[in-house]
């Protein structure tokens, strides 16, 4: 597509709805995404182009059958055979343009999607996404055990590589959907869907649960955050890190009231006895930008009302209210504000 | 003729009627708890061995009862289902299995060491007993305890059919199919359809 029709319809576009955003398919930041986006584009071009030709002749024929029926009134002589043979062929023409266009619409868009869904290379950076009710776990997978990386709702990918990604649910159908980078892709329990995203500009990309999952659906997000390769390399490093020992004592009396209290139950501190594998894992929960799959900022205080009254943030999440002393709630959120 | 007219019309106004009336009562749906008050239902329990107190009672359901009607927990469908999930999450699963039991007594026949009632299980989980089982007070939150205790319940077939869990993927209360002695079908061995017209 040439420049000047490709900003016209870009404009055109940006009338109907802002197009730039952590979490628009227009403002493609990848290989996938520019496909898709190609492919878009090419769509919504010629079928502008369609409609206006069929408004235009509904147009035309709105006007001349008024001149006709006047000028066969005057001279009283229709001429039937005629006028049954030209519609013929303007039927037959816009039939069969029509079964064209579409079929050149279902080769195109095959065989993009076929460079888009292709296989991942084997030697790509590979991670394992879970969708739950309504959180992401995430695992980058290593040969070397001790070498996993677990995090949640926040995936960190190098920029300029392929990055393979396994899909599964152990309840219900998700979907993952980042926008910026490749079209939507469904979780079905039970089986695993394998495909890869590779961003080629450094940026933060939401993601969205886009199958629908249940009460919290709509909070069920996630951020793609596309890195330079060292940068990535070193938040890599850091995540292998165990938690670190709390510092002092208020946040060694939080670290307590976490693994003796109802917190280990469901979530694992690496570096601690809680193993828990049925929340989210917590050993870098600081170095995270949200919490609740997106549904609030980390800060201190959205931790806190987190912790004391999670329902009614996100009414029917798996997380129950946890009563804490007032003492007890300062320091485990001092204990957890060290987990970076 | 037009008494006709007049009938279809009174059972026409008659249906829209009772449309108005009882159609709503079909979308009821049942309640669902998601956010139990905080405090009444995360503090630590206390016990208390009677109702009896000086002055006005404290405010608020006595967590090791479960307030007044903790049976509410195994009629509800919502509550038996959370029991079902966390009884894995917890791993109940671990000792007790999915009900058929292992480390720890079997939960889905009628032998109960410790009372069958909910507040008996409640208890049992709260307090710990004897012999393996651990207290998980100031572990799991009362209220997800008396959702367990209700589903515990429910592998006995204690709990109301439609509101126990369906489809379970486990051990079932109820005896294979297989095991059953083999007895002829009522009515004889001849289909009635194999049989000739009298």
């Amino acid at each position: 597509m040439s420049a000047k029709p490709r900003a016209a319809l870009a404009a055109l576009a940006l009338s109907l709805g802002g197009c730039e955003g952590p979490q628009n398919m227009l403002d493609s930041s990848g290989p996938q995404a520019d496909t898709i986006e190609g492919l878009w584009w090419v769509m919504l071009t010629v079928t502008s182009a369609v409609w206006f030709l069929v408004v235009a002749a509904m147009l035309v024929a709105i006007w001349r059958r008024r001149v006709r029926a006047e000028a066969l009134e005057l001279s009283g002589e229709p001429k039937p055979h005629r006028r049954e043979r030209s519609l013929g062929i303007a039927v037959a023409a816009s039939v069969g343009l029509t079964v064209a266009i579409l079929f050149a619409f279902t080769i195109y868009s095959f065989v993009l999607e076929r460079r888009v869904f292709a296989a991942p290379p084997k030697d790509a950076l590979e991670i394992q996404v879970t969708g739950h009710q309504w959180w992401w776990q995430v695992r980058y997978v290593h040969k070397d055990p001790s070498k996993i990386v677990e995090t949640a709702n926040e995936i960190h990918i190098p920029v300029g590589q392929k990055v393979t990604v396994r899909l599964s649910s152990p309840d219900v159908i998700h979907s993952f959907w980042v926008p910026n980078l490749h079209g939507k892709r469904d979780l079905i329990p039970g089986q695993e869907a394998i495909f890869w995203i590779e961003a080629d500009r450094p940026g933060s990309y939401r993601g969205q649960c886009a199958e629908f999952c249940g009460w919290q659906h709509a909070h069920m997000s996630f951020w793609v955050h596309a890195e330079e390769p060292e940068a990535f390399q070193a938040w890599l490093e850091q995540q292998r890190r165990p938690a670190p020992e709390p510092p002092d004592d208020l946040t060694r009396r939080g670290r307590d009231i976490f693994v003796t209290g109802p917190c280990a139950m469901c979530h694992a501190i690496s570096g601690t006895t809680a193993s828990a594998r049925f929340g989210p894992d917590l050993t870098h929960l600081a170095s995270r930008t949200t919490i609740a799959a997106g549904t609030l900022p980390n800060t201190r205080g959205h931790l806190a009302a987190w912790i004391a009254d999670p329902q009614s943030y996100k009414p029917g999440n798996r997380m129950p209210p946890t009563f804490l002393p007032p003492a007890d709630m300062q320091a485990l959120l001092a204990y957890l504000e060290t987990l970076r | 003729m037009r008494a006709g007219i007049f009938a279809a019309f009174v059972i026409l106004v008659g249906a829209a009627v009772l449309l108005l009336v009882f159609g709503p009562i079909t979308y009821v749906r049942e309640a669902r708890e998601f956010r139990p008050d905080p405090v009444a239902a995360t503090a630590p329990p206390e016990i208390r061995m009677t109702d009896l107190q000086p002055g006005l009672p404290l405010p608020g359901p006595n967590p090791n009862t479960g307030g007044e009607n903790p049976s509410w927990y195994e009629r509800n469908a919502v509550a038996l289902s959370e029991g079902q999930r966390l009884f894995s999450a917890m791993n109940c699963v671990g000792c007790h299995s999915h009900g058929g039991g292992g480390m720890g007594p079997p939960l889905m026949d009628d032998k109960w060491i410790y009372g069958s009632d909910i507040k008996n299980i409640y208890a049992t989980i709260v307090e710990g007993r004897p012999n393996g089982m651990p207290s998980f007070r100031g572990k799991i939150p009362p209220e997800q305890v008396w959702q367990i205790a209700a589903y515990v319940r429910s592998m006995a077939g204690l709990t109301p059919k439609q509101a126990s869990p369906s489809r379970p993927d486990h051990l079932q209360a109820k005896a294979p199919e297989a095991s059953y002695p083999e007895q002829p079908p009522a009515g004889g061995l001849i289909p009635p359809s194999a049989t000739a017209p009298q």
